[in-house]
């Protein structure tokens, strides 16, 4: 049966099409179940390193994902499964880069902060705050100088906004109009400290105002909202008028890491927060506009999970790096290794 | 065929080899503070905004810390990146991107990229330019895995280590004496590498090994040619390359001299020629000594700006000289 529906459509929804769409919900709820699976895995002993879970923030990783073509880029944060996931990345290779495994990403080399994919344009996680800003702003200065059409996304969190990195970047990507678009997602925390104790100003995108180029705070639990202020910025850097600083407002409904035991934030907080989850409430407006189904829904779900067990499966059956290749990839050339002393 | 060789001085020698990476291979380009119409702070760039356009030669904002990224992101996507620290001690606002990251991507990624970038800093004492603009970092960075190294003591080696650091796949950090810039040498014309990787023996001796690099080099050689009047052969090792180390040169030549010294501006302590001295002590060569290790370095305090302060804090020829008479006499 047809679900009626007497709303209208928005037009970034017509535009994007609703296989777009469904296929949206579905990466949402990958990384969902991705982390609830990396969450298992830490429980099961299967993850030897701490992880930093987004959940409750991918409306915001997968609405400025959405946007993005073949040949544009991403730069990512420690908190970054959902970039990744967002950017196409494959949860088989990801779960297996977080067992330390050779088949995973970075061959077991980098773990949870350090996944990327070059080849797919994933620029790489960072585990330093605000360090994937600068790199970002080098990125978009090599699509500006190789004439492609192309852009860079640089997502970061609150908690990079009070770094030097992060003015020196906006500044110099506003000087030479560089197609990169700036995607702080303010989940409230860097770390324990709250925005307000930490930042001096209401909204993080008012900081867009001393670089002279467009900043907007938007609903970052709305996957339409997201979606549509990242569409305007990234047709805005591809034109080569330069980048524009997008504030995604989201939580994390996890602690930060795996030692954090929520001392700085209230149980009421947390669950104010769970009932805005950016997955139902994405469920709930794709239903009433009649562009997916209950059914649907639940068959999406179902495909996600078989897809997190076999990605896991995967992992968990892969081989661990050689010991002996423990040096490997410091240097591209063996001569660089640094010889043994006779 | 042997190219034209012709006298250039050490700055003009790596403008040329800016200029010939640039004519070569498109992705080169250079960034830095003030490199363009200013020509640099030491005029190393001089007037390559004219010939190939700021785009190429392109003047940075104060902001060492995003402009290092900046080049660690375009290397990462396959441009050619040349960073021009305007002094050596501006790196210190660099070092997240150089050590956080340029260093470590490669490795972190699993070998799926590389960082091929250069960061050029003019570096060393002697200008009195006191404690913030005279420093000799390079021990810092020789400490991180990922980097590479460098610092050549000769226009002839500048040329051809630059050229030879640009193509290299991962980040080569290249050091410059300041006080080398106007120093002349033969270059030959044209295109020509250097290895990034391999010491060289200066001035061959039989009595003493001198491990020195950079401006050292030419203090060691002076030092080693008025010791040549008492009948003591000394030889001079220039180190080119402080990562990777050629660790193999030195030991070959203190097996043959059974002595050595280590020559370095770098603050004395955990510098350059404590790596050298304690890679002898664990090697094949530690039996042949016939003299402790000696380490002259840097003094044990920031570089002070009065003249006879500053040339104090870092080895002289008169000290080189003193250190060798009494290794080779086993006057203590």
């Amino acid at each position: 049966m047809k679900v009626e529906s007497s709303l209208l459509i928005p037009a970034i929804y017509s535009r994007l099409g609703t296989p777009t769409l469904t296929g949206a919900l579905r990466k949402m709820h990958l990384i969902r179940q991705f982390e609830e699976g990396a969450e298992q895995a830490y429980i099961r002993g299967l993850v030897h390193g701490t992880m930093h879970l987004s959940i409750g923030q991918e409306a915001s990783a997968v609405g400025v994902g959405v946007m993005l073509q073949q040949g544009d880029y991403i730069t990512s944060t420690h908190r970054g499964h959902g970039h990744c996931i967002a950017k196409g990345a494959d949860p088989k290779y990801m779960f297996a880069e977080f067992f330390g495994k050779d088949t995973g990403y970075c061959r077991g080399r980098g773990g949870s902060m350090h996944i990327a994919d070059v080849a797919t344009g994933n620029l790489g996680a960072n585990g330093i705050v605000g360090g994937g800003l600068p790199i970002a702003v080098g990125a978009a200065l090599a699509l500006k100088q190789t004439k492609q059409p192309s852009v860079v996304v640089c997502f970061f969190g609150d908690g990079a906004n009070n770094e030097g990195a992060f003015h020196e970047s906006l500044n110099m990507a506003a000087l030479w109009k560089l197609p990169v678009v700036f995607v702080c997602e303010n989940n409230k925390y860097g770390m324990s400290m709250s925005t307000e104790r930490s930042t001096s100003v209401k909204y993080i995108a008012q900081r867009a105002m001393a670089y002279d180029i467009p900043g907007v705070t938007v609903d970052g639990n709305g996957f339409k909202d997201v979606a549509e202020a990242a569409e305007t910025a990234i047709a805005r850097a591809r034109s080569g008028l330069g980048p524009t600083l997008i504030e995604s407002l989201t939580y994390r409904h996890r602690g930060h890491s795996k030692s954090d035991r929520n001392r700085y934030r209230t149980k009421e907080e947390i669950e104010q927060w769970i009932a805005n989850d950016p997955i139902g409430r994405f469920e709930n407006e794709l239903q009433e506009l009649g562009l997916i189904t209950a059914q649907d829904i639940a068959a999406l779900v179902t495909s996600v999970r078989a897809e997190v067990e076999e990605a896991v499966e995967f992992a968990r059956l892969s081989p661990a790096p050689a010991i002996a290749d423990l040096t490997q990839f410091v240097y591209s050339n063996p001569q660089s290794e640094v010889s043994h002393v006779g | 065929m042997s190219a034209e060789v012709r006298e250039l001085s050490y700055s003009q020698a790596i403008q040329e080899a800016l200029a010939i990476a640039m004519e070569r291979d498109e992705r080169v380009f250079l960034m830095g503070e003030d490199i363009g119409v200013y020509g640099g702070a030491f005029q190393v760039t001089g007037d390559l905004v004219h010939r190939f356009g700021e785009d190429r030669v392109m003047d940075t904002p104060i902001s060492e810390l995003a402009g290092a990224g900046v080049a660690v992101g375009a290397a990462l996507l396959g441009r050619r990146p040349v960073y021009e620290f305007q002094f050596s001690d501006f790196s210190t606002l660099a070092m997240e991107q150089i050590v956080n990251q340029a260093a470590k991507i490669r490795f972190m990624l699993g070998g799926k990229t590389s960082v091929p970038l250069v960061m050029r800093f003019p570096s060393g004492s002697g200008t009195g330019a006191a404690a913030q603009h005279s420093q000799s970092l390079e021990a810092w960075f020789a400490h991180v895995p990922g980097l590479k190294v460098v610092q050549p003591s000769s226009p002839h080696d500048v040329k051809g280590m630059l050229l030879a650091a640009i193509e290299d796949p991962d980040p080569v950090m290249f050091f410059e004496h300041k006080l080398l810039y106007k120093m002349k040498g033969p270059v030959p014309e044209g295109y020509y590498t250097e290895p990034l990787h391999e010491a060289r023996v200066r001035r061959a001796g039989t009595d003493v090994t001198v491990v020195a690099s950079s401006i050292m080099v030419h203090k060691a050689i002076e030092a080693a040619e008025q010791v040549a009047s008492e009948g003591i052969s000394v030889e001079v090792i220039d180190l080119r390359s402080l990562r990777p180390m050629d660790y193999s040169s030195v030991i070959d030549s203190v097996t043959k001299t059974t002595r050595l010294i280590c020559v370095y501006e770098g603050t004395r302590q955990l510098g350059i020629g404590t790596e050298v001295a304690a890679a002898i002590a664990e090697s094949s060569a530690f039996d042949r000594l016939d003299a402790p290790i000696v380490r002259l370095g840097g003094a044990d305090c920031p570089l002070p700006y009065n003249p006879d302060l500053e040339r104090a804090a870092v080895p002289q020829v008169p000290d080189i000289v003193r250190a060798i008479q009494k290794t080779v006499r086993g006057v203590r």
